[in-house]
């Protein structure tokens, strides 16, 4: 890579940063036709697509890490040097070509998808801006770049999440999302403020340095990498911050995609990834990484069973996988985490892009209103069901060896989290499958006539089904692994077939096939039926139903009473009483002595003349006793 | 032959008197009468003082003759303002004039 010029680096974020801004203030102020701003954006996108497979293809016939110097940014004081760089090595390359492909097919399809929206430009500008945040994060060498593209993501994802503003739902969404996730962010700054403070530079591999020569305490290491992994719970959803990423749904679907399946939501697990020379000098941050994870996985799994929004499903499936990638990062080190990260940023945008393309044409995400869809939508309903094959982790699917990979590790290190991994294997295969059979299977039972969707949306479709079921092959001797730091030497055949001869295989495939046929008994064939089931264990369904009451606890307890009618009541009380009181208390203190004092003012011109002769008889009499 | 100390008290006596005139009295045109009497008094002490202490000067006399004037000329104001009053509100008498109050 070192022949490359530094230009093609700067160029990857900087493309779609050009085409917000021509197409934000340029388009949107004039007013210029709404298809040229999404034209645009694609074509932006589209160069950073090419530039980034270009520097993979690179990267898989020379790995190496590249560094390259930008300009001073700030300086201040003495040792406080900003700098702004790209850090680009091999887990850079692999989120590259993550985002710029699923920004590419997530505009595409948008074409299509949003082609009867107004505002067009706008979603195109915010589209583009969320690109560009997102290559910088990846790219940056720095914290404190990567902390601001943190936030230009998340404010991408509250316009986006907002985008229909008129609806109160989203509206309100976008606010939780955005609050929830700062909760996050509050622990990341915390991380940069301790590492800035110990190791004096921002720099990341300044830091990893810094760390791996023992200048850090272990105690500051240890804060530093919960505070990140507090930052990346918040960005990925993870228990107990995993609140928002439902809302988000209000967004349109190819945002959902984009940003909550397969990009920003994946950076917290990216920044773990990144920070993990950090993680890897202190056991139980790595072990606090593994458990959250690992309940998260489960939690979010158990609520998908239930839910009747086929994004929510989703969206919860989301969460689950996000869980996964942190267990796997904990359990197995970085490459268990992002090759599944990779492999899930395919098949879950296939997944939303299936979801949109459904609702496109019945205009409804609740999936009591689908059914039967599979004859008149064959297209989004074959990639559909590639995607949910892959996510359930069936051979030779992505989905399968990404996911072997995190239950081999967590097989070797901790049987309880292996344990709660395999239940969530089986779980996730029965949700998959209990929204195939509900939304494609049976009759329809919406009103209208539901069509197949346009081309524009179906090519996207196919490339992306293409890739959740192939995504996994790259590493099947060993190439996403050895780039990230895990040698292992086997052919492409051993990797693909080779599998077979572990019984953790045939175990977890079994487990993925009962929850597939336990799906179809229940939603396809109803031998026992899904409201008998549920009326069983009320206690249990209704626990699912409402999410844990997490919402409830956040919002009624602890957002309502503890700190509306606590803290902030304090607050508020302390602030009218003490201060406000201080002050007024003043006020109608002058204004009192005021009201008895102008009683002398009484408008008899004797009175003022005897108050004056008193007074010149007073300083007389005074003076005369001085003198 | 009365000395300096005759004429001062029989200046203080006059702006006493004027004095308690100007603050007991109701009638205005009575209040400014007062306030002549004291400016008489004055004018005896300065005019006692001149004499007195610089003979050869005479700026004692001259001042009493400033205050004359003056004193003349706040007179025919205030008479003036006492007849607009009059015609405004009936009543000269100070105790009713009390509107400029807070």
């Amino acid at each position: 890579m070192n022949d490359i010029a530094e230009i093609v680096f700067w160029m990857i974020p900087g493309l779609p940063l050009a085409a917000f801004v021509i197409v934000f203030i340029g388009l949107r102020v004039l007013r210029v036709n709404d298809w040229l701003g999404a034209l645009l954006s694609i074509i932006a996108t589209t160069a950073s697509f090419a530039l980034s497979v270009w520097l993979g293809i690179r990267l898989l016939i020379q790995p190496q890490t590249r560094l390259i110097e930008g300009f001073s940014w700030f300086s201040a004081g003495t040792g406080m040097n900003v700098d702004v760089g790209l850090l680009v090595n091999p887990l850079t390359v692999i989120m590259l070509v993550v985002v710029s492909t699923i920004s590419l097919m997530v505009q595409i399809y948008s074409v299509g998808y949003m082609r009867r929206d107004g505002g067009i430009n706008r979603y195109f500008s915010f589209i583009s801006l969320f690109t560009f945040a997102m290559l910088s994060l990846v790219m940056s060498n720095n914290l404190l770049i990567m902390f601001m593209s943190w936030e230009m993501v998340g404010l991408c994802s509250y316009l986006l999440i907002g985008f229909w503003f008129h609806r109160p739902e989203a509206a309100k969404a976008a606010k939780k999302a955005f609050f929830i996730t700062r909760i996050g962010d509050f622990g990341f700054l915390a991380a940069l403020l301790i590492l800035f403070n110990a190791t004096g530079t921002f720099d990341i591999e300044g830091i990893h340095q810094a760390a791996a020569a023992g200048i850090v305490s272990a105690t500051a290491i240890t804060w530093a990498a919960l505070g990140i992994f507090f930052g990346a719970v918040g960005k990925s959803a993870q228990f107990p911050l995993h609140t928002w990423l439902p809302d988000a749904m209000e967004g349109p679907t190819p945002v959902s995609a984009l940003i909550h399946a397969a990009t920003m939501v994946a950076a917290g697990v990216f920044l773990v990834a990144r920070m993990y020379p950090l993680f890897e000098q202190s056991e139980s941050a790595l072990t606090v990484v593994a458990v959250v994870g690992g309940i998260t996985a489960l939690l979010a799994a158990t609520i998908a069973l239930v839910m009747w929004d086929i994004k929510k499903v989703l969206a919860y499936s989301t969460i689950s996988q996000l869980g996964y990638m942190m267990l796997g990062i904990g359990l197995g080190g970085v490459w268990v985490g992002i090759f599944h990260l990779f492999t899930h940023a395919f098949f879950k945008a296939l997944l939303f892009m299936g979801a949109g393309s459904v609702s496109h044409s019945t205009h409804t995400f609740d999936m009591r209103e689908m059914g039967g869809l599979g004859r008149k939508m064959p297209i989004t309903c074959i990639t559909f069901v590639a995607g949910a094959l892959s996510l359930s982790g069936l051979w030779p699917l992505a989905g399968f060896f990404s996911k072997e990979e995190i239950l081999g590790s967590a097989l070797e290190s901790q049987p309880i989290l292996f344990g709660i991994v395999l239940a969530t294997v089986f779980l996730t295969a029965f949700y998959m499958f209990r929204v195939v059979f509900l939304t494609f299977g049976g009759k329809y039972k919406g009103k209208g006539k539901p069509h197949e969707s346009p081309l524009v949306m179906l090519a996207p479709m196919l490339i992306m089904a293409v890739l959740a079921i192939s995504a996994g092959w790259l590493n099947a001797d060993g190439t996403i692994g050895s780039l990230l730091g895990e040698e292992s030497n086997h052919s492409w055949t051993t990797g693909i077939f080779g599998v077979f001869t572990h019984s953790l295989t045939w175990v977890s495939l079994l487990l993925a096939a009962a929850g597939i046929m336990l799906a179809w008994a229940m939603y396809s064939k109803n031998w026992f039926s899904p409201k008998k089931v549920s009326s069983r264990f009320t206690s249990v369904n209704s626990l699912l139903l409402h999410k844990y009451w997490f919402d409830e606890l956040y919002e009624n307890i602890i957002g309502s009473r503890l700190l509306n009618n606590g803290l902030f009541r304090f607050f508020e009380i302390a602030d009218e009483r003490i201060i406000d009181g201080a002050v007024n208390g003043l006020a109608s203190l002058t204004s009192y002595t005021g009201s008895m004092a102008r009683r002398v003012q009484n408008g008899k011109l004797q009175n003022y003349l005897l108050i004056f002769i008193t007074g010149v008889a007073i300083i007389a009499l005074v003076a005369i006793i001085i003198n | 032959m009365p000395g300096l100390e005759h004429y001062l008290i029989l200046s203080g006596l006059l702006f006493c008197i004027g004095l308690a005139g100007a603050v007991i009295k109701r009638s205005a045109i009575v209040i400014l009468m007062c306030i002549e009497i004291m400016l008489t008094g004055v004018n005896i002490a300065m005019v006692a003082f001149s004499r007195f202490i610089t003979p050869v000067e005479l700026t004692g006399q001259i001042f009493t003759v400033f205050i004359i004037v003056v004193a003349a000329a706040e007179i025919a104001i205030g008479l003036a303002i006492i007849l607009a009053l009059y015609r405004n509100r009936n009543t000269i008498d100070t105790q009713k004039i009390d509107l400029l109050k807070w």
